[in-house]
């Protein structure tokens, strides 16, 4: 009996790699917040990826069980502060990009459904003073909206 | 006889080839994230200098009042209702079509690309948030504002262009911007 022929198998498995390197893209933080991204039906996908900074609120990740349930931290890049540190880090991500990219530079907020709007009024107030005024709230999309 | 035999090179061993490149996709599949990035697109208004408050005074005609409080209700206008209903409200509201008195004033301008047409420019909607509300609620709220306003100026570049807004010109949607503009007035309440 002959063997299967795997000589295409190389190929096949090269195709599956290059559309995997196509359509994703590197994961860049590693999330110590956790969140559940609210729904939305009028949501807009993000353009420009080099422009967008992230700015992550949820509660702590592989929580302890003694941890209360209702603290939510902010996560920038890849550790947690607290509101005073968003002015040093937008200044920091904004130096970072080019000269087209700071014009349209935009903030992605990342929030927990449940995080009190207190702490979101508080992070807008501070991107506001450092002059981020766009920003977008990240949410997954919700069926598509009613055609009427 | 002394027929030599004919030597043949052998071909290069390429069995291991499949399990590299599995090796490269599953280190791919691991370092790679698929999501792609959603969400409502939102423009702040410029920071405002903290000592000095600027009054505006604008008429009662032209204010429609969205309340969040803590437990997530939404009064719009002393009314609750739901984030679903709200959308038809806020677009009654800054279209005025009939011309109500008790809904904001337009008024006639002559507009690049449309000619005269009435601009809804007057109009505010002042959100007032409970710094207890959550933020899902008040996503709601912004999806709804958001979902009002398209439609209403989808509508217009139909009439006008024969396409959604998405699809207009950096020229058209300035014009269609300018007809329907979005005045929102936001406050937090300090704890």
């Amino acid at each position: 009996m002959p063997g299967l022929n795997t000589a295409a198998l190389p190929d096949l498995i090269f195709t599956v790699l290059f559309f995997f390197m196509i359509v994703t893209h590197m994961r860049d933080v590693d999330l110590l917040v956790h969140y559940d991204l609210p729904n939305g039906t009028e949501v807009q996908k993000l353009t420009h990826k080099s422009a967008v900074t992230y700015i992550y609120v949820g509660r702590q990740a592989n929580l302890r069980p003694q941890a209360s349930k209702d603290t939510f931290f902010i996560q920038l890049n890849n550790r947690l502060a607290t509101i005073a540190d968003i002015r040093d880090y937008v200044e920091e991500e904004r130096s970072r990009m080019n000269e087209e990219d700071r014009s349209r530079m935009v903030v992605s907020l990342k929030a927990d459904r449940d995080v009190p709007m207190s702490i979101i009024a508080e992070i807008k107030q501070a991107l506001q003073q450092s002059f981020a005024l766009r920003i977008n709230y990240s949410a997954t999309e919700s069926g598509k909206a009613k055609i009427r | 006889m002394f027929q030599r035999k004919k030597r043949e090179t052998p071909g290069l061993d390429t069995t291991s080839t499949a399990d590299i490149s599995f090796m490269l996709l599953i280190f791919f599949l691991v370092t790679s994230s698929m999501d792609t990035d959603k969400g409502l697109a939102r423009q702040l208004p410029m920071p405002e200098d903290q000592t000095e408050e600027q009054e505006l005074v604008v008429k009662r005609r032209n204010v429609m009042e969205l309340r969040l409080d803590a437990e997530g209700r939404l009064t719009c206008d002393g009314d609750t209702l739901y984030a679903d209903a709200l959308t038809s409200r806020i677009e009654d509201f800054v279209a005025n079509v009939s011309d109500d008195p008790q809904k904001p004033e337009r008024s006639e301008r002559e507009v690049h690309l449309l000619g005269r047409c009435r601009v809804s420019d007057r109009h505010v909607i002042f959100l007032d948030v409970s710094p207890e509300a959550t933020y899902d609620a008040y996503f709601q709220m912004q999806n709804a504002i958001v979902a009002a306003y398209s439609h209403l100026r989808n509508d217009l570049a139909q009439r006008h262009f024969g396409h959604n807004y998405m699809d207009c010109t950096q020229e058209q949607r300035e014009v269609v911007a300018m007809v329907y503009p979005q005045r929102i007035s936001e406050r937090v309440e300090e704890k």
